[in-house]
């Protein structure tokens, strides 16, 4: 990025950099130019980054005295909280770690909706970080499984069932996943198996979309293309590396504060029942952060719709960059979008809450519309507001904020031209 | 605008939340009892915990195991805090099956402290039968698998009511206001009186429902002080740390026209 190469000081410096140039990478990111006007918003790769070693370095601490079998699973916890140094730390941390993760990850992914980070050119970071949130589901949902009490059998028996609405093979397919007839030891085994691996998938793409990211480099809150380096751009570190740090501890003092005093709020009672296949739980229902998948599934009154609507609920996001047809990147400037950007969050709040409730009366109502205006808002909302809408007039650079006359973000363009 | 926006986001997701009640409208919302447990440095009445784990033992333990708890968790800090002495006297007052020996044959001496609570049943299908089709769940962490926690076990320990007219219960159910459908398989097992307190407390129903509720939210979070006592000293730490990051990056930004 910067106009000159980087050459090391020392002499072993050299000798290494020439054979692997790692301390040129290491400059780059700390050299690495970043718009001076990202907000806090910004904030959460760093912190989701955080997320993820910590949910890894505690996960491997828990490994080495979980026990991956369905005699033994739930008693093995009770063994991490009783008898363990500081073991209901450690699972508190992980499990409640979960949760920190999600609400980052959500934070995350609207802002980039919001300032329409997916868009051209970042439309593989973009997608990247969609594979990164797929995988966290899924190492979610198995983490939920394995202190096998009521509602991680229950929850993994309707989800697993749900590969049995793929017509002719579904039921062989839901078999071979559970390794046996039913959600049994094989399948507590085996997720265990996963659970395990996932992290490191996760951390494997995580690099691939900071690599993506520094291609086109940042987007920002005013979404123009900016010069770089220029007065526009900062260094990465000290300025964003100390941003980051603050935001990050506030993070943490949310977090702690649900480690230390609410430990058990965000999960389910349930849970602290031993697995019984022989007694369902009066409502199963996911964790907190798969609630909207969770209502828009029972929304359709026929089983295989609703997984295809569940699957498509998260598998049109990988589209999104094509369904959007506006040149403007962030929603500052884009007046009917924005509005339809926070009835939007507001939608995907209230399909959460209705996951929560029973499947009946209003909540299935509420469900049903909830789910057509989600899937409403990509394909009829983004293209069309996107053509139509007037869009607001973008500044030339972040440092000079005059504005050009009319909403002609082509503008915009020209100044990245120029560079 | 967007400021106004996140305002709207706030209050309505605060109107979602306050809707939840609707969701358990079937169920009586259990007494809300002021828990010397509850708050942020909430700690444990040790004398509650001895008298809850005394009801335990002699009440209770007869139907419900805590098979996760060992004797030497009662001398624990954090706990009833019993001393080491009166730890090991209550263990060696449990016969305890062990072996096999070197002859291969299986013997029962008296408990220890590092042993488990022993079980009144030797598993699930004979609790289960010897209950009438209804299984006393063991009561290791019974406070955390319950919504409610230990409100709701209080209340349902207070419960117990003649049912309502034109509701008829088959023998061996009774009517419990705070239990989820009503239908109670557990007797009201407490009357006042019923136990003989060591410390001299009388033994109401209400004293003794209370001291076990006390008992059984330690033996499910026998780390509870201990959290709440690290959980102040690190969002103290936290809250400082956070202060002079701030500081610096107030200072390191100073030197770009931006504000941060």
């Amino acid at each position: 990025m910067s106009e000159h190469e980087y050459v090391p000081k020392s002499k072993a410096g050299k000798w290494f950099n020439d054979r692997l140039p790692l301390l040129t990478l290491g400059a780059h990111l700390t050299d690495y130019p970043t718009p001076k006007n990202l907000n806090y918003w910004w904030t959460f790769g760093g912190i989701l980054t955080f997320c993820l070693i910590t949910q890894i370095v505690t996960g491997i601490v828990l490994a080495m005295h979980y026990v991956a079998h369905a005699d033994l699973a739930f008693a093995s916890v009770e063994h991490i909280m009783r008898d363990v140094n500081y073991g209901w730390l450690i699972r508190y941390i992980h499990s409640n770690g979960a949760s920190m993760f999600f609400l980052a990850v959500y934070i995350h992914i609207f802002r980039s909706l919001f300032y329409g980070s997916y868009k051209s050119p970042r439309e593989v970071i973009w997608i990247i970080g969609l594979m990164i949130y797929l995988l966290m589901m899924a190492a979610a949902f198995m983490g939920y499984v394995l202190p096998w009490g009521q509602m991680s059998f229950w929850g993994a028996t309707v989800i697993t069932n749900l590969f049995s609405a793929i017509p002719l093979v579904g039921d062989s397919i839901t078999t071979w996943l559970w390794g046996a007839y039913s959600v049994d030891n094989p399948t507590l085994n085996r997720f265990f198996s996963l659970h395990y691996l996932i992290p490191f998938l996760i951390l494997g793409l995580v690099v691939l979309h900071i690599w993506a990211l520094h291609v086109p480099g940042n987007n920002n809150p005013v979404g123009i293309d900016i010069k770089k380096p220029s007065k526009d751009t900062v260094p990465f570190h000290p300025y964003i590396t100390i941003k980051d740090a603050f935001a990050l501890l506030v993070f943490m003092i949310i977090f702690a504060g649900f480690v230390f005093f609410t430990p058990n709020v965000l999960g389910h009672s349930d849970n602290y029942i031993p697995a019984n296949p022989l007694v369902t739980p009066a409502h199963i229902v996911p964790e907190w952060y798969l609630l909207p998948f969770y209502a828009i599934l029972r929304s359709v009154p026929d089983k295989l719709g609703g997984v295809i609507l569940m699957f498509g609920a998260i598998f049109i996001l990988f589209v999104l960059p094509w369904l959007d047809t506006s040149k403007v990147r962030s929603a500052i400037f884009r007046p009917i979008y924005r509005q339809f950007y926070w009835i939007f969050v507001l939608d995907v709040l209230m399909l959460g809450y209705v996951g929560a409730m029973p499947a009946e009366g209003i909540y299935l109502v509420l469900a049903r519309v909830g789910t057509i205006y989600y899937f409403a808002h990509f394909i009829i909302v983004m293209p069309v507001v996107g053509l139509l809408e007037k869009t607001d007039p973008i500044p030339m650079s972040i440092s000079e904020p005059v504005l050009t006359g009319g909403a002609e973000p082509s503008l915009a363009r020209k100044v990245n031209d120029k560079v | 605008m967007i400021k106004f926006n996140i305002k709207l986001l706030v209050l309505s997701f605060l109107l979602l939340i306050s809707l939840r009640p609707l969701q358990s409208a079937e169920m009586v919302d259990p007494i809300k009892v002021d828990w010397s447990f509850k708050g942020l440095t909430g700690t444990f009445d040790r004398a509650s915990l001895q008298r809850g784990f005394q009801v335990y033992k002699e009440v209770c333990a007869s139907c419900h195991s805590m098979q996760y708890l060992s004797y030497r968790n009662l001398g624990e800090p954090g706990g009833p805090e019993f001393s080491e002495q009166e730890v090991k006297a209550i263990a060696a007052s449990f016969e305890i099956e062990d072996g096999p020996d070197s002859q291969g044959e299986m013997f029962t001496r008296p408990g220890k402290p590092s042993d488990k609570f022993k079980s009144p049943y030797p598993n699930v299908q004979a609790a289960t039968a010897a209950n009438g089709g209804a299984y006393p769940p063991d009561m290791s962490v019974l406070v955390k698998a319950r919504k409610g926690g230990a409100n709701y076990i209080y209340s349902v320990l207070v419960g117990y009511e003649d049912p309502p007219p034109g509701v008829t219960l088959d023998d061996g159910v009774y009517y419990n206001k705070y239990m989820a459908g009503n239908k109670i398989k557990m007797p009201n097992n407490l009357m006042d009186g019923l136990v003989e307190y060591a410390d001299g407390t009388e033994s109401s129903v209400d004293q003794m429902a209370k001291d076990v509720t006390t008992f059984l939210a330690w033996a499910a979070e026998p780390e509870l002080e201990e959290r709440h006592r690290t959980g102040v000293k690190v969002i103290i730490y936290l809250i400082l740390l956070t202060t002079l990051v701030y500081l610096s990056m107030k200072k390191i930004w100073s030197r770009v026209d931006t504000e941060v």
